[in-house]
């Protein structure tokens, strides 16, 4: 919100710079955001009139002024510019002066002549035409008022003025007007707040005979009231009252809507201005519209409404959107002669939620929106009518229409000093607590200690807001600085929290790179990945009103994060790609949700460039090695993934149970996601890998007996897996196979077609012992028989 | 044979200086101390020599033994340092010549920040606390003093899955769940993702990261939040930051204030990454807000506490001069090896 400093002044002195009062402001919870001291960097400018103008000797475009300055004699001045006139009274800025944009105005000659100076445009001022509507286009600005010769040409357009704009939180509706700001103003500075002295001539008659106003809808309306003005005089507004508008970033119309918008900046109190003549049988109704009515509004838009939108009505038609935006048949017009000022207090969460379904939010729906005071209407309803008469635009008919069934009247609540003092960590009197509050015109009783809470302070409930307003006018900073003290805590990580930074620590050792990735995607994903129709994955947690389609479904895999990063860093031709990343899925229990979604993390690892299928499998098992899971881990190629290659696919098995997969890429996906090269990738279910997981260890003493190497060169079917060798070598290798490592898979012309030979080398060792030849051929002809049942034999 | 033994030395030692390999000597070695070498030859011939002569001519074969020996050992340990030179001299190499570097993956910015300030807070004796990120209403708004029909609960703001599900739009969520779960004193930090409907853009992102702060004892105070925010920016952001609290509102503390740290790039002076202002908002925080605490079941005569609340892409932006937070979410990894 805008406002500037000079109106804020008329309330409350303020005798500090105005950075000092920003900060003042600030430190007190009204928080500034900006500020604005117009014409800051404008120096040097006068107010100057012609007094005479001829012809350039040497320059056609040229003419040469005389201007009057208030010096002794008038200086002369060049202009290139058309639309000034002798007589006319006009900016001038003179040797020395700064103007917009840091430009500077010297003495100088044009074409031989000598120009002691420029006169000057708005835009040249750093104004806009906006600002200033009677401004020509591209011309000097001519003063059409009585400004005086000779004096600071920025005290003339009011470009001195500092404009501060705060942010008011949604607990402060009573901040949303200059008298507001002008009260916090107070308080912080302990200074007294002028309120401004509300008073209306009167010319008799009775408002109430002239309209009737009648309230439909009364859970929405909380109060109405309304005036009559009689023998409307529609002009512009005076200069002065512009000036505050413009600085308040609103426009300036004419006088009747300027004091409705003066009044609202002023008090925070929106209001509307209804030509009496045009409100068929002079009457007011509050009420909801009816489906699909339909009302054309000062903006000149046709509008559909529903029944949940309250109306102002008259006996035919609706002729405004309550709180937000007046209708374009009673608006005034220059001919309007009676008017009727509207100023109600409607609900809040209604204005919003019609303001949004209408896409329609304007100055004064946003005051209503946070639920204004509905004490606040009678006085700026006369506010306006004051205004009315200062300015002579009109006649006020005696009385006021008031419709406000529920009065709301000051409420009360228990204070405790000691409380306060104990929440806050300080140790002040309750004298100066109730100093503090009095200031925000908070009334203690101190004998029933209750606070007296004034009806524009609704965010005043409790001892803590109490609290909190002694705190800011003491001074947040005031308040010392102490550490938490009782019953001491440990800070730790859990388990869970320990294997997943473990699992980062041996990922991002194993080469892998952190990566981040949006939570929701797109449903095209599950064509992309080649997910059949009706697959449990696409059963995915939709959200209502996503950022679009793209950004529309919770994952429940996390392939698409991971391949549209490795396409990323394909495409950006980075040669080789190692990412890993740590984040949930989604999975519903039941579509559409009752219950929250299985969030399930996933450790998820992609990579492409020189690499193969088993770097994979080595990342993996290191992993398990690290996170304490001993046994050895199964890979089942039977693994259902639709997105992997059919051949090179495996779920990995820990204990029986399926702890993630591993695969290459389905060339088809690779295609989708512009994968020019082999790309693989691991997934691994972190609960489940943390089931298993395990911090501790156990010494194993360091082998004190030789070990006994043997080679085994093994002959088998070409579909025999080495993962069915290896286990029937472990399975019957007894306590003393140490190791089993395979050294050779060959297949060629030295082997019969269909067959392959594997060859491995097998490591014993007793505990015990140092092993004899006897002990190792009994195991060894024991695997070996095995062996041979499953129809693999030793090689000859 | 005195004669004699003097010749043999006399000879070995003019052999041996003038050789000048290892393979040379072993040879001379073999020549005359070797088995079948000269000198054994004459002690061999010892069996010949009267019994009064054999000490006089016994000592006299092992000094010259000894001789040929120290020889022998003198020119092989010169040699041997030659050798070793040329071998040192033939092994140099270009240590300029580019390094063999280890492929080791590197955490994620973002990630890198959460990790320190899990540590920070570990450090001050917070545990570590998660949420569902797929949220109930209840716990996101309402349980947070955040009732129907707020303006922050729009639906500009929030994803909704359903009317009263929806994505969290604030870890604040997990204060509500810490509250409900435990009893006294609570010391945690809460940090993950959350969501709101911002469009994406170099400052904008709809998903992000925050971290919830929540402490709740007997005697907790205002002070002690300062105190708590002040130990902690300390840690993250040096010893020499400042900080200030200013009043705020947030429907869940009251009283309720913003933290500024006095600005990194130019020390507080003022300058464009302030805006001129010499300080930078890190955080929102207060004094947990009695309906809430009863709310969620803990008694506010008796417990009162702290909450506070920051967004965590800022502190890694402003960390690494990151000016556009998409690239956090690119994953290339020209820019994930950077940190």
């Amino acid at each position: 919100m805008l406002t500037p400093l000079s109106w804020l002044r008329e309330y409350v002195d303020i005798d500090v710079d105005p950075i000092t009062f920003c900060d003042d402001m600030t430190m007190s919870g009204t928080k500034v955001e900006g500020l604005e001291e117009k014409g800051k960097d404008i120096s040097g400018v006068f107010v100057g009139k012609i007094v005479e103008i001829t012809k350039h000797p040497d320059a056609d475009k040229l003419r040469v002024c005389q201007v009057e300055v208030g010096r002794e004699a008038p200086l002369q001045i060049v202009t290139a510019a058309t639309n000034v006139q002798v007589g006319d009274v006009i900016p001038v800025a003179l040797d020395g002066a700064r103007l917009a944009g840091d430009f500077k105005i010297k003495k100088s000659k044009l074409r031989g002549v000598e120009s002691n100076g420029m006169m000057c445009s708005v835009e040249e001022l750093g104004a806009t035409r906006e600002e200033f509507p009677e401004a020509p286009e591209h011309g000097i600005y001519v003063f059409s008022e009585d400004v005086k010769i000779g004096s600071d040409a920025k005290t003339a357009f009011g470009l001195d003025e500092t404009v501060i704009e705060y942010e008011i939180t949604s607990n402060r509706v009573d901040c949303y007007s200059v008298l507001g700001i002008a009260r916090e103003a107070a308080a912080t500075y302990n200074k007294p707040f002028r309120f401004p002295k509300v008073e209306v001539k009167e010319i008799g008659g009775d408002a109430n005979d002239y309209a009737k106003v009648e309230i439909q809808a009364p859970n929405l309306c909380l109060r109405y009231a309304a005036r009559i003005v009689k023998n409307i005089k529609v002009e512009p507004s005076p200069k002065w009252m512009q000036k505050r508008l413009v600085a308040c970033g609103v426009r300036p119309i004419n006088n009747i809507v300027d004091i409705t918008n003066y009044v609202m900046l002023e008090f925070g109190q929106p209001m509307h201005a209804f030509d009496l003549e045009c409100l068929e049988e002079k009457k007011i109704i509050v009420r909801c519209a009816y489906d699909g009515e339909k009302i054309q509004t000062l903006d000149g838009q046709e509008r559909k409404l529903d029944s949940s939108m309250l109306v102002i009505a008259d006996a035919s038609k609706a002729t405004a959107i309550a709180g937000i935006m007046g209708g374009e048949q009673t608006k005034i017009m220059e001919n309007t002669t009676t008017l009727l000022f509207e100023s109600a207090t409607f609900d809040g969460t209604n204005i919003r939620l019609s303001g949004k379904k209408l896409g329609l939010r304007t100055e004064s729906s946003g005051k209503y929106e946070k639920g204004l005071d509905p004490n606040l209407a009678e006085i700026a309803v006369n506010r306006a009518c004051q205004l009315v008469v200062e300015l002579g635009a009109g006649e006020v008919v005696s009385g006021m229409i008031d419709n406000y069934p529920n009065v709301r009247k000051p409420w009360e609540v228990q204070f405790s000093a000691e409380k306060t003092n104990k929440l806050l960590g300080i140790n002040l009197s309750e004298d100066e607590m109730v100093g503090y509050l009095k200031r925000v015109e908070c009334e203690y009783n101190a004998e029933t200690k209750m606070v007296k809470v004034p009806t524009f302070r609704t965010d005043l409930e409790t001892n803590a807001d109490l609290a909190e307003e002694v705190a800011r006018l003491f001074g947040y900073n005031n308040i010392p600085v102490t550490l938490p003290s009782g019953t001491p805590t440990v800070g730790k990580l859990n388990f869970k929290q320990n294997v997943e930074d473990m699992t980062r620590n041996v990922v991002e050792q194993c080469g892998f790179n952190g990566c981040l990735v949006y939570a929701f995607e797109s449903p095209k994903v599950f064509d992309k990945l080649l997910i059949p129709e009706g697959d449990k994955l696409r059963e995915a947690v939709k959200i209502s009103n996503p950022l679009g389609e793209d950004y529309s479904i919770m994952r429940t895999t996390t392939m698409e994060g991971i391949l549209s990063s490795l396409s990323t860093n394909y495409n950006r031709r980075n040669k080789s790609a190692k990412l890993y990343e740590l984040a949930n899925i989604y999975v519903p229990k039941a579509v559409p949700l009752v219950e929250l979604p299985d969030e399930r993390m996933q450790l998820t690892l992609g990579m492409y460039g020189n690499i193969d299928f088993f770097y994979m499998k080595g990342v993996i098992e290191t992993l398990f090695e690290k996170l304490g899971l001993l046994n050895i881990p199964k890979y089942d190629p039977n693994c259902t993934n639709s997105w992997l290659h059919p051949g090179r696919k495996a779920d990995v098995i820990y204990n029986g149970e399926v702890l993630g997969y591993i695969g290459e890429i389905h060339p088809e996906v690779l295609d989708n996601y512009s994968i020019g090269e082999k790309a693989y990738v691991a997934v691994i279910d972190m609960p489940t890998l943390t089931k298993y997981a395990t911090t501790e260890r156990k010494y194993e003493h360091l082998a004190k007996f030789p070990a006994v190497t043997r080679d085994l060169s093994l002959l088998t079917k070409v579909d025999t897996t080495v993962g069915e060798i290896e286990e029937i070598l472990r399975n019957n290798g007894g306590k003393i196979l140490e190791s089993v490592s395979l050294f050779d898979v060959y297949q060629g012309d030295k082997i019969d077609k269909g067959y392959k030979s594997v060859a491995y080398s097998l490591v014993f060792r007793a505990k015990d012992k140092t092993l004899e030849d006897k002990d190792v051929n009994d195991i060894i002809s024991k695997q070996l028989s095995v062996l041979e049942k499953n129809g693999i034999e030793l090689r000859k | 044979m005195k004669e004699q033994l003097q010749r043999i030395k006399e000879a070995a030692l003019s052999k041996i200086s003038t050789e000048g390999t290892i393979a040379a000597l072993n040879d001379i070695r073999v020549q005359y101390l070797g088995k079948k070498g000269e000198l054994t030859a004459i002690l061999k011939g010892m069996k010949d020599v009267s019994t009064e002569e054999r000490p006089v001519v016994g000592q006299m074969v092992n000094d010259v033994r000894e001789a040929i020996e120290k020889a022998l050992d003198e020119v092989g340990s010169k040699i041997a340092k030659t050798v070793r030179d040329v071998q040192l001299k033939n092994e140099k190499i270009d240590v300029t010549m580019p390094a063999k570097h280890m492929e080791i993956g590197h955490r994620h910015p973002m990630n890198i920040v959460i990790d320190d300030l899990k540590k920070i807070f570990i450090g001050m004796g917070y545990e570590i606390v998660e949420g569902p990120e797929v949220e109930f209403d209840y716990y996101n708004f309402e349980a947070l003093n955040i009732p129907a029909n707020h303006p922050a609960k729009d639906e500009q703001d929030t994803f909704y899955i359903g009317n009263d599900i929806l994505l969290r739009t604030q870890t604040s969520s997990v204060q509500v769940r810490v509250m409900e779960n435990s009893q006294p004193p609570i010391k945690v930090i809460a940090p993950g993702r959350v969501f709101r409907a911002d469009e994406v853009d170099a400052t904008h992102s709809p998903s992000f990261h925050q971290i919830e702060g929540l402490v709740i004892d007997k005697n907790i105070t205002m002070a002690d939040l300062k105190g708590a925010l002040a130990v902690f920016a300390k840690e993250l952001y040096g010893p020499d930051v400042k900080v200030k609290f200013r009043p705020h509102h947030f429907p869940f503390t009251e009283p309720s204030a913003e933290m500024d740290v006095s600005c990194a790039v130019c020390g507080g002076k003022g300058c464009r990454m302030c805006k001129g202002t010499g300080w930078i908002e890190v955080l929102g925080c207060g004094m947990v807000h009695p309906k809430v605490l009863k709310q969620s079941g803990i008694d506010p005569d008796v417990y009162q506490g702290f909450a506070f609340g920051m967004g965590l892409e800022r502190i890694a932006l402003l960390r690494y001069g990151i000016d556009d937070m998409r690239l956090l979410y690119e994953n290339d990894v020209r820019f994930l090896k950077q940190f």
